[in-house]
């Protein structure tokens, strides 16, 4: 641990306020996610818990023996444990997601860039298509083809976002199969498989974590989309984005924390990663150094 | 140059075809496809009929012509939930996302790129700093919510402006648009910037990083050397090398911007393609989404086939081989 | 001969997160009407920055923090940027090593060669911009110059390239030009053509060149007179003959042997100043080059020399130049 700290990489990332900022962000909110239900005053998801007499209550209502810090919602949620349950679906959905595509993309980027020839172009064909069409269209096309629900964001996000990897891991592939070492392992007769995942890939794997840093972010702001649509979680267990979307229908009615509350959640979540990704790409920027 | 062109539309064709195939092989194997295309409550003659109607009992491959063949003739499916073919419904509501998607875009670009250029250009002072944490709070922002407090604040608050719906149209060419009336106006505010604000940050990020690479660049210095004014050197000698690459992200992602509509038509209900889209799917109207998904499909790769050949174009490099 | 440009005492600093890099410090000289002075020395030695300084060319963290550059009788460190920018393209002018990189890409070299002139010129009328940008392509060498306007630069091969920034740089009758490394992107074969160009040009436009380069090869052909750097300061300085065939200072004599010559032995290795020039943070206390010095001795190591005279206008920074011995290669007692 104490060699991570001293890594010239990890200083230069603790040297920008903001990026220490980002990542107290990140640390406190999948904290708080994890903990959810020690934090929370009430658990959402459970309905015997629920009272509808404390539907739409402005924040700071008592009632129950709970202090409803950040108000009610429609059906008498706390929105503060809402939130902290909320934010436990959107990490994991952005997480798991994130991990998916970046193992499918980084498994074809690999496969793309070492066989070269045939495989490699119609690999990079697929992406290419795939990249003219913006992410929220495609996520969409799969949702209205295989149906709604928690397994299909995660399917969706995981489909729009493998491209990403794949690309990057493809032009690293490329550079490093006509290096040295490469060959001395042919030579030797390692096998083709032995030689992507042990030899090649550690050296590509950089670029990968700064942009899966940036695609969670990425994702999660998806899965909040589509939920807002009404196309992701049932109603029982609402994520932030359907959080919002319940609390647009009573805008005009004047409830307006529950709306406002789970976005700024999103928001803090989202601006911290992009924070950390941010400082990360600048460390590993090559042409930004004078 | 001329091959050049050639050669893209070639491929684009080749796009689309491989998205009709997509499409096709989606939709159609993913279930029953009469199911998709038949009223909820026909009967099981009614459907039979259908099947036979719409040659579904012919082989796949047989099938999936005769979808292209209906396709090129403009018959994608009909709308039993509207009453009316489904390409008829989304031609009928193109053109209020498409201002929409306009007026956004103009806000991202005549707000991005100065912004970009001031924040590169000093990046150490205060204003400069200011305008990245705005733009780091414009992409962290998911759109619908921008629209939803954009709702709170100026609609249901302060009563400024309306919240939803498209307001007086003119017609201009047979085609209404709304930009033209004061009231028309008013109404797109609100859901433009909403539309336009991601987009605006992303510009302004992209812009000012790109001109900060440029700034270092060697010909900038020998530019100085020659005794050309700063403002010059910023305006005319910088910003022509990040245009390129700028009007390329513009247009790829007014794309985006087409697609992101879906959702901020949904909180404003803007009557645009997007939001018969998202009702669609609500509504299981499958022949809807299937015709939105092959038009957009076709706009995607004529954007995209305008942008490549944009950028040929404006390279010298690249135009004078 | 009166002199054009008297620097004198120059320090230019970089103030770095990681401490005060001291890139120029202490630098004098002073280049008379047409005659080309070479400033040689290894990369990092300060010679580039030297360059920039003089046309106040220095982006923060760099700072010039004391000296005078005097450039026809006025001192142009407390001018302002305004001021500055009538001097540089315009009196003062500068060459960079890339041509390539020097040239935007996205602008035809007669849109960058008329802007030169027409900054400094704004009375000019557009047809007389033109004619004068052909006559200077012309001057060049540049056949077919009325159609070469409108290429860009990515059209031409290096060597015009060159002579396309060079053109730039002459297009004012400018009084001195700085050189930075003119021919070293250049093809070894062109690199005479362009060197020779430039020598041609200057003495008929009657304009004086500091030439700044790594290879003693060039600036034995170029230069009248030459200044050795070494760690931001000059080291040794006199007229060309003198410094190659009567070499003062240790490190000038290293550089010196390591010309690979025709004439030794086959098999021979090439010479190599053994060490490396410290970084520039980080300098030793005393003479920068003691570390790596064959005559060496206690001082060195303690105290900074001062610039001696040796001879005719030739001076050396060194507290041991009288013990070296005649084979230039040991030291006496």
């Amino acid at each position: 641990m104490k060699r991570l700290f001293k890594n010239e990489t990890v200083q230069e990332f603790f040297e920008s306020k903001e990026a220490v900022f980002g990542l107290i962000l990140i640390i406190v909110l999948t904290l708080s996610a994890i903990f959810a239900n020690f934090i929370a005053p009430q658990n959402p998801y459970d309905l015997k818990q629920l009272n509808l007499q404390n539907a739409y209550k402005p924040p700071g209502y008592v009632a129950d023996g709970i202090r409803f810090w950040l108000g009610t919602d429609d059906q008498g949620r706390g929105v503060f444990s809402t939130i902290l349950y909320g934010m436990r679906i959107s990490l994991f959905v952005g997480i798991v997601s994130t991990i998916f595509s970046a193992i499918i993309g980084t498994i074809l980027g690999l496969v793309a860039g070492y066989f070269g020839g045939k495989v490699d172009t119609v690999i990079m064909r697929l992406a290419d298509i795939q990249l003219s069409f913006p992410a929220l269209l495609i996520a969409l096309m799969i949702m209205a083809i295989w149906g709604q629900g928690l397994d299909k964001i995660i399917i969706a996000i995981t489909v729009v976002g493998w491209v990403y990897y794949a690309r990057t891991v493809r032009g690293s592939t490329l550079a490093e199969r006509e290096k040295e070492y490469v060959d001395s392992a042919r030579v030797i007769g390692v096998g083709h498989l032995r030689i992507m995942f042990r030899h090649i890939l550690p050296n590509v794997l950089a670029p990968v974590i700064v942009i899966g840093t940036v695609r969670i972010a990425n994702a999660i702001i998806l899965e909040a989309t589509l939920s807002f649509l009404g196309l992701g979680v049932p109603v029982t267990k609402p994520s932030l984005g359907s959080m919002i979307a319940s609390g647009y229908q009573v805008l005009f009615s004047g409830y307006w924390w529950v709306s406002v509350f789970p976005g700024i959640a999103l928001m803090l979540i989202v601006m911290g990663i992009n924070l950390v990704g941010d400082r990360l790409r600048d460390i590993l920027n090559p042409k930004l150094k004078k | 140059m001329l091959e050049v062109i050639v050669r893209r539309l070639w491929q684009s064709i080749i796009v689309l075809l491989a998205v009709s195939l997509l499409v096709f092989v989606m939709v159609y194997v993913s279930g029953d496809p009469v199911e998709l295309l038949a009223p909820p409550d026909a009967t099981e003659v009614e459907v039979a009929q259908l099947r036979k109607a719409l040659g579904l009992d012919k082989p796949l491959h047989v099938q999936y012509i005769q979808f292209l063949k209906h396709a090129l003739h403009g018959n994608l499916g009909y709308s039993y939930v509207n009453n009316a073919p489904a390409v008829e419904l989304i031609f009928e509501r193109m053109p209020a996302t498409f201002e929409l998607a306009m007026f956004a875009t103009l806000i991202a670009v005549l707000l991005g790129i100065p912004f970009g250029i001031i924040a590169a250009v000093n990046p150490e002072k205060i204003h400069s700093r200011l305008i990245m944490v705005g733009s780091l709070f414009g992409i962290s922002f998911p759109t619908f919510w921008v629209g939803v407090m954009l709702i709170l604040i100026f609609a249901v608050t302060l009563g400024w402006l309306p919240s939803s719906g498209r307001g007086e149209t003119v017609r201009v060419f047979g085609i209404p648009w709304s930009f033209l009336t004061i009231d028309g106006i008013k109404h797109l505010i609100l859901p433009g910037v909403t539309l336009a604000f991601y987009h605006l940050a992303l510009l302004v990020r992209l812009v000012r990083a790109g001109m900060m690479e440029v700034l270092l660049q060697d010909y900038i210095k020998f530019a100085k050397i020659k005794g050309v004014s700063r403002r010059k050197i910023i305006f005319v000698h910088a910003l022509k090398n990040i245009m390129i690459p700028v009007i390329t992200i513009i247009g790829l992602n007014f794309g985006g911007i087409l697609a992101f509509a879906v959702v901020t038509e949904t909180v404003f209900a803007w009557p645009g393609m997007g939001k018969l889209v998202i009702d669609s799917i609500h509504l299981l109207d499958r022949p809807v989404v299937v015709a939105y998904l092959m038009i957009v499909a076709v706009i995607f790769v004529i954007i995209n086939l305008v942008v490549d050949l944009t950028y040929t174009f404006l390279d010298p490099r690249v135009r004078l081989k | 001969m009166s002199a054009i440009l008297e620097v004198k005492n120059l320090k230019t600093y970089f103030f770095t997160k990681k401490g005060i890099v001291k890139a120029v410090d202490g630098v004098s000289f002073q280049v008379f009407k047409k005659e080309v002075l070479g400033i040689v020395g290894e990369s990092g030695a300060g010679k580039s920055i030297t360059g920039f300084s003089i046309l106040k060319a220095i982006d923060p963290p760099g700072k010039i923090v004391e000296g005078k550059i005097v450039f026809k009788g006025e001192d142009l460190v407390p001018k302002s940027e305004d001021e500055m920018q009538k001097i540089r393209g315009n009196k003062i002018s500068m060459v960079f090593q890339d041509p390539l990189t020097s040239l935007n890409p996205v602008f035809t070299i007669g849109y960058q060669l008329e802007e030169a002139i027409k900054v400094h010129n704004p009375e000019m009328s557009k047809e007389e911009i033109r004619e004068r940008a052909v006559e200077l392509l012309k001057s060049v060498g540049i056949p077919s110059p009325e159609k070469r306007l409108r290429d860009y630069p990515h059209q031409f091969s290096g060597g015009m390239r060159q002579r396309v920034v060079i053109a730039i740089a002459l297009a004012n009758d400018p009084d001195l030009v700085i050189a930075d490394e003119p021919t070293t992107a250049l093809d070894v074969t062109i690199q005479a053509q362009v060197l020779n160009l430039m020598k041609r040009l200057s003495q008929e436009r009657g304009s004086s060149i500091i030439l700044i380069t790594h290879d003693m090869g060039v600036v034995a052909q170029m230069a009248d007179r030459i200044a050795v750097m070494y760690a931001g300061k000059i080291v040794e300085i006199g007229p060309t003959e003198e410094i190659i065939f009567n070499p003062r200072h240790p490190y000038t004599i290293g550089l010196i042997r390591s010309i690979p010559k025709l004439s030794g032995k086959r098999g021979e290795k090439l010479y190599q100043i053994p060490g490396m020039m410290p970084s520039l943070l980080n300098l030793p206390p005393g003479c920068a080059f003691a570390p790596r010095c064959f005559c060496r001795t206690e001082i060195c190591e303690k105290e900074v020399p001062e610039l001696e005279k040796v001879g005719e206008n030739h001076f050396v920074r060194c507290f041991n130049f009288r013990r070296i011995a005649d084979d230039k290669q040991s030291c006496k007692g």
